[in-house]
């Protein structure tokens, strides 16, 4: 039992990094209909601004605001550069190709991808790095027989809360409602008076910069950052989308951190080497038996 | 009237670049003559992404499936020669069509029960699938794959005779007899009942269903000789290295042929040809910048996809075409 909850709230934890990247690609695909490959790298990105944050400039911020001071200033910064950074890559690498079509988007996506990745190789360099050690005091807790440190709840605590920020942002404001009804009928939406590249900029600055606070919240958990990660964490985001429904807001949420759940399971129970394989063959099956994914709605086809 | 229909066939092949062909061909025959080994490799290598492109261009070109695990076909062809070589001694050659099928009854097998999804979903299960493939590989089921480091000591290409393929000119003309043979099969596919099913299927699917066209018999069509294709590249591939390890067939390398096939133009085959050129010799030119190389390749394909989405050389529509009707939006909301 005790395995068991551990294992359920260290897949909450992975779940919730899913959850976040998955937003944004959920959010892209449902008003642009674009897998957009660069969100991973949008992750990497936050990741390593944050890195170099709290590694050269958490001094001068910790010494006068305390420790979370310079957490949340690392968060912050990374964040407002990332989504910087993803308002350049839909000027320069998106909003030309529209017109042409998806797939064309597609393969510009991939090159922003393949561009980002090897900025960060350029800046950074080839190697691992390393996020400074115990930021959160290492404390462990124990309730009954149930381990858990002081950074999960930590890192638990702020992925609810941003996801319960966003799940606010997106069901309850204008913006919200304005993005649910540009990714339901574009058209539609820009004759009822809503700004459609209102909307792709707020997206993508949104996006992105909740993927660059996840990238920093994942470089305190597992302390070891690589500039390819985000292809991973990426796909398996993407995987989330989709195993929520994609478009689907709540959907990618709940996709993520189920999708964390059961590979964290599939790793207790299966075996760690196959838990991937675990992940897909579930993903698979999802599909085959519901095409649009867990939560999502049957589309009528279009003849 | 059969020989009409023949010439105008040649002309079809040829069009209007008739004397380009020739050259082209004159050009491959006297290429590996003229340079170092190691420039023949290069040139190797754009073989084996020209098929991969190839196989990949029938399910992503001509059907217009999303596949983003075509490196799992792949994968498999190329396990199939490396296990069946090292543990049997079987020829490489003759595991040429072994590897084929193998490839292609593991593409009928796992795409018959997702057939039926459409764009992205089916590209998801696509990585799904390619991702598990590759998994399954490192992890070393029944000790035949040898895990992370792969398997090596693949011999040479033979039939088992005195004839080996083993000097760098020889790998060469191997893998472009291969491409050629492949090339001039998809086009007489292209013109075939089943190409035109392909193509209507691609641009509407339901109208294609509703005039008897059996989709799901077309599209696992598609899908089992793109992955036959791929298994042969992985077959060349395989002898050609000696070994096979997993990271070969990542998922990047399903992207990497996504893009060949785009970056030339969708369903066209000299496209594909330009398109494995620019993934293959692109890093080999810009060698020099080091670092900096990857940079500028993604750089290019954005820019690419700027100034000729359609890619660098599409496919001509052949037969009338009724333009008027179809306005640019509505065919760009199919995609």
């Amino acid at each position: 039992m005790e395995v068991f909850l551990e294992q359920f709230i260290n897949g909450l934890t992975i779940g919730s990094f899913y959850a976040l990247i998955a937003l944004g690609y959920s959010m892209v695909y449902g008003i642009l209909k674009l897998i957009n490959f660069a969100h991973g790298d949008f992750f990497t990105l936050g990741s390593y601004v944050g890195y170099t944050v709290l590694v050269f400039g958490s001094a001068v911020v910790t010494t006068h605001f305390g420790l979370w001071g310079g957490l949340i200033a690392a968060m912050i910064v990374a964040a407002a550069c990332v989504a910087f950074m993803g308002v350049v890559v839909e000027r320069a690498a998106y909003r030309p190709i529209y017109p042409a079509g998806r797939l064309p988007a597609v393969v510009s996506a991939l090159g922003a991808s393949i561009f980002i990745q090897n900025t960060i190789m350029v800046i950074w360099g080839p190697r691992y790095q390393a996020y400074p050690a115990s930021l959160i005091p290492n404390i462990h807790i124990q309730i009954g027989g149930l381990h858990i440190t002081m950074l999960q709840i930590v890192i638990l605590a702020m992925s609810f809360m941003l996801l319960g920020i966003l799940y606010w942002i997106i069901q309850k404001t204008t913006f919200g409602a304005a993005i649910r009804a540009t990714a339901l009928d574009k058209d539609t939406a820009s004759l009822m008076g809503i700004d459609f590249n209102k909307v792709i900029f707020f997206i993508f600055t949104l996006g992105p910069a909740l993927g660059a606070i996840t990238g920093v919240m994942v470089g305190m958990y597992y302390r070891q950052i690589s500039f390819t990660m985000g292809w991973n964490y990426g796909l398996k985001a993407f995987t989330a989308t989709i195993l929520g429904g994609i478009g689907n807001l709540p959907g990618a949420m709940f996709g993520g951190l189920i999708l964390g759940v059961l590979e964290m399971f599939g790793a207790a129970y299966i075996s760690a080497a196959w838990k991937d394989v675990f992940v897909f063959l579930i993903l698979i099956l999802v599909l085959i038996f519901r095409p649009t994914g867990l939560f999502g709605e049957k589309v009528a086809e279009k003849v | 009237m059969i020989e009409e229909t023949k010439r105008m066939g040649m002309e079809r092949f040829f069009g209007s670049y008739q004397s380009l062909f020739f050259i082209t061909m004159t050009l491959f025959i006297i290429y590996p003559f003229m340079v170092s080994d190691y420039y023949i490799d290069v040139a190797f290598f754009f073989g084996i992404y020209a098929l991969l492109g190839l196989s990949l261009n029938i399910v992503l070109g001509e059907v217009g499936l999303f596949d983003l695990g075509h490196a799992g076909f792949y994968a498999i062809g190329a396990y199939t020669t490396a296990i069946l070589n090292t543990k049997f001694g079987v020829p490489i050659l003759i595991l040429l069509p072994v590897s084929a099928l193998a490839a292609a009854l593991f593409a009928y097998l796992v795409c018959s029960p997702i057939i039926h999804l459409r764009g992205d979903y089916l590209c998801i299960v696509t990585i799904g699938m390619g991702e598990i493939v590759r998994i399954a590989l490192i992890n070393n089921p029944f000790d035949l794959t040898g895990g992370p480091n792969g398997v090596y000591g693949i011999d040479f290409p033979s039939l088992g005779g005195p004839f080996v393929i083993d000097s760098s000119i020889e790998y060469y003309f191997l893998i472009w007899l291969v491409v050629a043979l492949s090339i001039y099969g998809l086009i007489r596919l292209q013109h075939s009942h089943i190409g035109r099913a392909w193509n209507y299927i691609r641009e509407d699917e339901v109208a294609a269903g509703a005039s008897g066209v059996d989709v799901r018999h077309y599209k696992l069509l598609a899908f089992v000789l793109g992955a036959a294709l791929a298994g042969v590249a992985g077959n060349i591939y395989a002898s050609k290295l000696m070994c096979v390890s997993p990271e070969s067939f990542s998922f990047w390398e399903s992207c990497l042929m996504f893009c060949i096939v785009l970056i030339g133009g969708m369903g066209s085959i000299p496209g594909v040809l330009i398109g494995a050129a620019f993934i293959s010799l692109f890093p080999e030119i810009f060698r020099p910048f080091a670092m900096y190389r990857m940079l500028i390749f993604g750089t290019v394909m954005i820019l690419m996809m700027m100034f000729r989405p359609g890619g660098a050389w599409p496919r001509k529509r052949s037969g009338i075409e009724f333009t008027s009707f179809l306005t640019r939006k509505d065919r760009r909301r199919d995609g």
